[in-house]
């Protein structure tokens, strides 16, 4: 009677993960080949060629290029992530407390650009930054400048147009959150005779943290890893760290070296993640609460 | 902590959205000190009406004043007075301590003074010693408390309130709003409190001003409230009453189907008279007593046991339905037959409230 119990209870709790387990199995199958064999795979290049060998890695922690490239590219998603902030946080503060339907048209302008392709993008500002574009053109026949302004093939262009793609992964994390802090806090502040700077800067802003945090991280990951727009907007005088990656493959076929830079990126994105959600919760970055 | 309660004024004022009129020329005069409950179902406008002595509403027409300043025009910052929202609206980020020093940030005074400040109006809410707590660790009820503190620790001299019980169970409601009397009565401020349960209005108020469809119907005492309402729709709102439609006869009596009716009272003038029926003030003829008491006899169709009390219903001959309380003890609950069984019952002249079916 005593041990008979339990055993069936154990019997059926251990039937019960089986089938879960059988449910999720498909899930598992897809993560396990598209994501885990190939960031294996990659791992496994980045320390195997003819047996185990750090060259890559020691050569990426001592080569000046590999250094000067992974500074440049914090430097540009950094950059970046606080030019968007400066600019995102206004958007979704006045699409937050816009009347309805201007709300919707304020996300639509953000979100508009979604539709058109990063080269294109790209191609676009190059139209308007470069020596004979729209702007030297403009501000000369204004006569504010004698010789064209450099703007692009270099760092500025990179950041103008790597922050133009990634301002939506500000706003709307940023709108996410603004939307749901309640009205009547508001409210509350301004009958306890907090003008709208107080109330501003002691009940909204920090009510609207957690999706600062969460725009941030997504716009910093992603720039960490932007391609086409620095390769398009650099002038290859701006070399990235997925610039690097692929002049390895394809210059000089150099697999190894290729996979070591994506192990270490790879890395540096976990660690910022790491540190980030120990903040915040992680799945709220994710969008989900 | 009296700093003594603010008069309010408010006169002619609508707010209109589009076509729908929340508010319809309201005019309310309410005495410093007092305190007076809003009281209406569901869009009577009350909550509209709150929303515009707290500034965060502009009227269509009409105007505030507190005590002789006209604040119709003054941000929600501007007018100094104390808010107690509906859903307590404590700053979710900040402890205790913080949110009821909020007040003092915005007002500028000095960082010295404020945990004493802190320390006497969470006391006085019961709340001593809770400044670092934060508000999720707090109960319902704490959080009301907060709330209140939060709202008094500047001595406004008007406190508007929105419903701030609703969201507690029925005890601590009762325990909160016996509380609230008192506190009323101690710090002298003038409070207006909007509410939905015309028990709460009853226990609280000085007066008590019922809304329907953005107008004021009446504002009273509660006693006056009850006993002598305006019209039908107040004394269905107010107390349990059966309302019966009845034919005025002559200047102190009126036909209820074929029974005749005495009242000591005004009977109003015109057609559509209803007859508003306490079921608390009909009681079993027991033959002794006034003789110049109304009696009505009919049939119980059912009766209903709900602890404290019982409830009789009553089929009149021509079909009327109305109903009686007795309480539930031995005495009064063997006094009532059983279903189907012929019951006589009696209603004062003085308990003879006929109002018209809406007010002229």
């Amino acid at each position: 009677m005593t041990g008979s119990a339990p055993d069936i209870s154990l019997r059926h709790q251990r039937r019960e993960q089986l089938t879960m387990l059988a449910l999720a199995l498909p899930a598992l199958l897809v993560i396990l080949l598209l994501i885990v064999l190939p960031v294996g795979w990659l791992a496994w290049q980045s320390i195997w060629h003819n047996g185990f060998t750090f060259e890559n890695y020691r050569r990426i922690f001592s080569e000046d290029i590999y250094w000067r490239s992974f500074a440049l590219t914090f430097e540009i998603s950094l950059a970046v992530t606080l030019l968007a902030l400066l600019l995102g946080y206004p958007i979704a503060y006045a699409a937050s407390i816009a009347p309805r339907g201007w709300n919707i048209v304020i996300l639509a302008l953000v979100v508009l650009p979604f539709w058109t392709s990063v080269l294109v993008r790209a191609y676009a500002w190059l139209a308007l930054l470069q020596r004979t574009g729209v702007i030297n053109q403009l501000l000369r026949q204004l006569g504010l400048i004698d010789e064209p302004l450099a703007l692009v093939h270099n760092t500025f262009g990179t950041v103008v147009a790597t922050l133009h793609i990634l301002l939506p992964f500000m706003v709307l994390p940023l709108y996410a959150t603004m939307q749901k802090i309640p009205r009547d806090l508001l409210q509350a502040g301004a009958s306890l005779g907090a003008g709208p700077v107080l109330t501003f800067w002691r009940v909204f802003l920090p009510l609207s943290l957690p999706g600062v945090l969460a725009g941030c991280t997504l716009v910093f990951v992603l720039a960490l890893g932007f391609y086409i727009t620095p390769e398009l907007l650099g002038g290859g005088r701006t070399v990235m760290v997925s610039m690097l990656v692929s002049r390895n493959v394809e210059l000089y076929d150099q697999w190894g070296a290729a996979s070591a830079v994506g192990v270490v990126l790879l890395a540096a994105v976990a660690a910022i993640f790491f540190a980030v959600s120990r903040f915040i919760p992680l799945d709220r970055v994710l969008g989900q609460k | 902590m009296d700093k003594g309660g603010e008069s309010v004024d408010i006169r002619s004022a609508s707010k209109h959205y589009d076509a729908v009129r929340a508010l319809d020329n309201v005019t309310l005069n309410v005495a410093p000190r007092e305190f007076v409950s809003l009281l209406g179902p569901s869009g009577s406008g009350k909550t509209t009406l709150l929303g515009i002595l707290g500034g965060f509403i502009q009227p269509s027409s009409g105007s505030v004043h507190f005590g002789d300043r006209d604040v119709t025009l003054l941000p929600p910052h501007k007018r100094d007075i104390g808010v107690v929202f509906q859903n307590y609206a404590l700053f979710p980020h900040m402890s205790v301590g913080e949110n009821v020093a909020f007040p003092l940030r915005a007002r500028r005074l000095p960082k010295a003074d404020w945990p004493k400040k802190v320390n006497a109006a969470l006391a006085m809410v019961g709340l001593a010693g809770y400044e670092s707590r934060g508000i999720s660790q707090l109960s319902g009820g704490q959080r009301q408390r907060v709330a209140l503190a939060r709202a008094m620790i500047f001595e406004p001299r008007l406190i508007l309130m929105d419903e701030p019980l609703s969201a507690l169970d029925k005890q601590l409601r009762e325990a909160m709003q016996i509380e609230l009397r008192e506190l009323h009565r101690r710090i002298g401020a003038t409070i207006i409190y909007v509410t939905h349960d015309q028990r709460e209005a009853l226990t609280m108020s000085d007066r008590v001003a019922i809304l329907k469809d953005g107008k004021l119907v009446q504002i009273d005492a509660p006693q006056r409230l009850h006993d002598h309402p305006a019209d039908a729709f107040v004394a269905s709102f107010i107390g349990e009453a059966s309302l019966l439609p009845v034919h005025p006869v002559d200047s102190c009596s009126v036909a209820l189907g074929s029974s005749i009716l005495r009242s000591t009272r005004r009977i109003p003038d015109g057609d559509g008279l209803m007859l508003a029926v306490h079921s608390e003030k009909l009681l079993i003829d027991d033959g002794k007593g006034d003789a110049a008491r109304n009696r009505l006899t009919g049939k119980v169709t059912d009766i209903v046991y709900q602890g404290e009390s019982l409830r009789v219903f009553l089929q009149l001959p021509d079909g009327t339905a109305l109903s009686l309380r007795q309480p539930s003890h031995y005495e009064a609950a063997r006094r009532i037959p059983p279903v189907g069984g012929d019951l006589t019952v009696t209603l004062h002249p003085e308990d003879t409230i006929v109002v018209p079916k809406a007010r002229q």
